[in-house]
């Protein structure tokens, strides 16, 4: 039974609240979804180059249908173009762990495994929210999902369980973006508005079970999980780390030379 | 692409377009191996709802025959037409033969 079946009663999330929560949400696929597309044309193999191609693509999907939602939730006129080409950096609220550079194919791949694993259990959980809304969208984000982490595990499993060399640089990678993690269970004010309401889940129980999951991939392939530190970090309150602007210069360009322009 | 991916073998995709078809060869592809195959398989070939299920084979493990030897295995079937199935009415209703 999903927490909306459930007769419980919620408080109600705040318009202005809600408008963040589901933002948060879009502008990670959106900030990732564009990295991805970075490799198009410079992946290692042919067949990578559309492996992560693919992946790109699910993720600007799901940032669209989140984006004409926040949209629709603001109710002042902006559609999912103007959310995505005119907006200033600090209105990013994408968290900071996508928006790192793609680095090596391993480091991409890393950063990959991270958030692929966080997505997984947001999206089955948020199959049951009180959003219908955001039901909708994980029902059908979570068997996109399911198929990044896949790729991405495989992945790195090769690459830690590979040679000295690959095994090397992906633990390096791994202890380089280990500090971003601490953002993706790190509840502030809206986290905490929209799991009391039913619509996310509590963080910690995220952790957990996100935890268990990377685990189980580092320890194929012989990884070394770093230690948790705190780091000053909130993408998803509009502070960001000095890559951000780079990724918006070039994702905005047509829009900002040419407002409005169509094709 | 680097010399790495040359080491990669050649893999041959085949998918079944909807169940009860039989798999067909539609291309190939280099990976690592088997697990890697089905991956790329699906990236580079199921893209827009090709298939059902994929397999892959490495393409050295197809014994082909030899274009030389057409005449001899061919060309005997030629005269003998009474093994087509052409004197049979085919029903309607069968899609699929």
């Amino acid at each position: 039974m999903s927490r909306a079946e459930a007769k419980r009663s919620y408080p109600d999330l705040g318009q202005s609240e809600r408008f963040r929560y589901v933002l948060r949400l879009a502008d990670t696929c959106l900030i990732l979804g564009q990295r991805l597309g970075e490799w198009v044309g410079h992946a290692p193999a042919l067949e990578e180059d559309l492996g992560v191609a693919n992946i790109s693509l699910d993720l600007i999907g799901q940032a669209r249908m989140l984006l004409s939602y926040a949209g629709e939730i603001e109710a002042a006129g902006r559609d999912e173009d103007r959310l995505a080409y005119r907006r200033d950096q600090n209105d990013f609220l994408n968290l900071a762990l996508v928006e790192q550079p793609n680095g090596d194919f391993g480091c991409t791949i890393v950063r990959q495994v991270l958030i692929d694993a966080w997505q997984l259990e947001l999206h089955t959980w948020l199959e049951a929210s009180t959003d219908q809304r955001l039901r909708e969208i994980a029902a059908k984000a979570v068997k996109e999902t399911r198929y990044h982490l896949r790729y991405s595990s495989g992945w790195l499993i090769r690459l830690g369980d590979g040679t000295d060399e690959s095994h090397a640089r992906v633990q390096a990678s791994l202890n380089d973006l280990w500090k971003f993690t601490n953002e993706l269970f790190s509840a502030d004010e809206i986290d905490v508005l929209a799991e009391n309401a039913g619509v996310a889940p509590r963080l910690s129980e995220l952790h957990s079970r996100w935890s268990v999951r990377i685990d189980e991939i580092l320890s194929q392939a012989t990884l070394t999980r770093p230690v948790d530190v705190s780091y000053g970090w909130f993408g998803k309150r509009g502070e960001h780390t000095e890559h951000l602007g780079h990724i918006l210069s070039e994702m905005q360009f047509l829009q900002r030379a040419y407002p409005d322009v169509t094709w | 692409m680097s010399d790495d991916q040359q080491n990669w073998p050649l893999f041959e995709v085949f998918i079944r377009g909807r169940a009860g078809l039989e798999h067909k060869h539609v291309g190939s592809l280099h990976a690592a191996d088997g697990q890697m195959a089905l991956e790329h398989a699906r990236d580079l070939y199921t893209r827009r709802m090709e298939g059902v299920s994929l397999w892959v084979v490495r393409s050295k493990d197809i014994t082909a025959s030899d274009p030389d030897d057409a005449d001899a295995l061919f060309e005997p079937a030629k005269d003998k037409i009474y093994r087509h199935p052409t004197f049979y009415e085919i029903p309607d209703e069968v899609k699929n033969l």
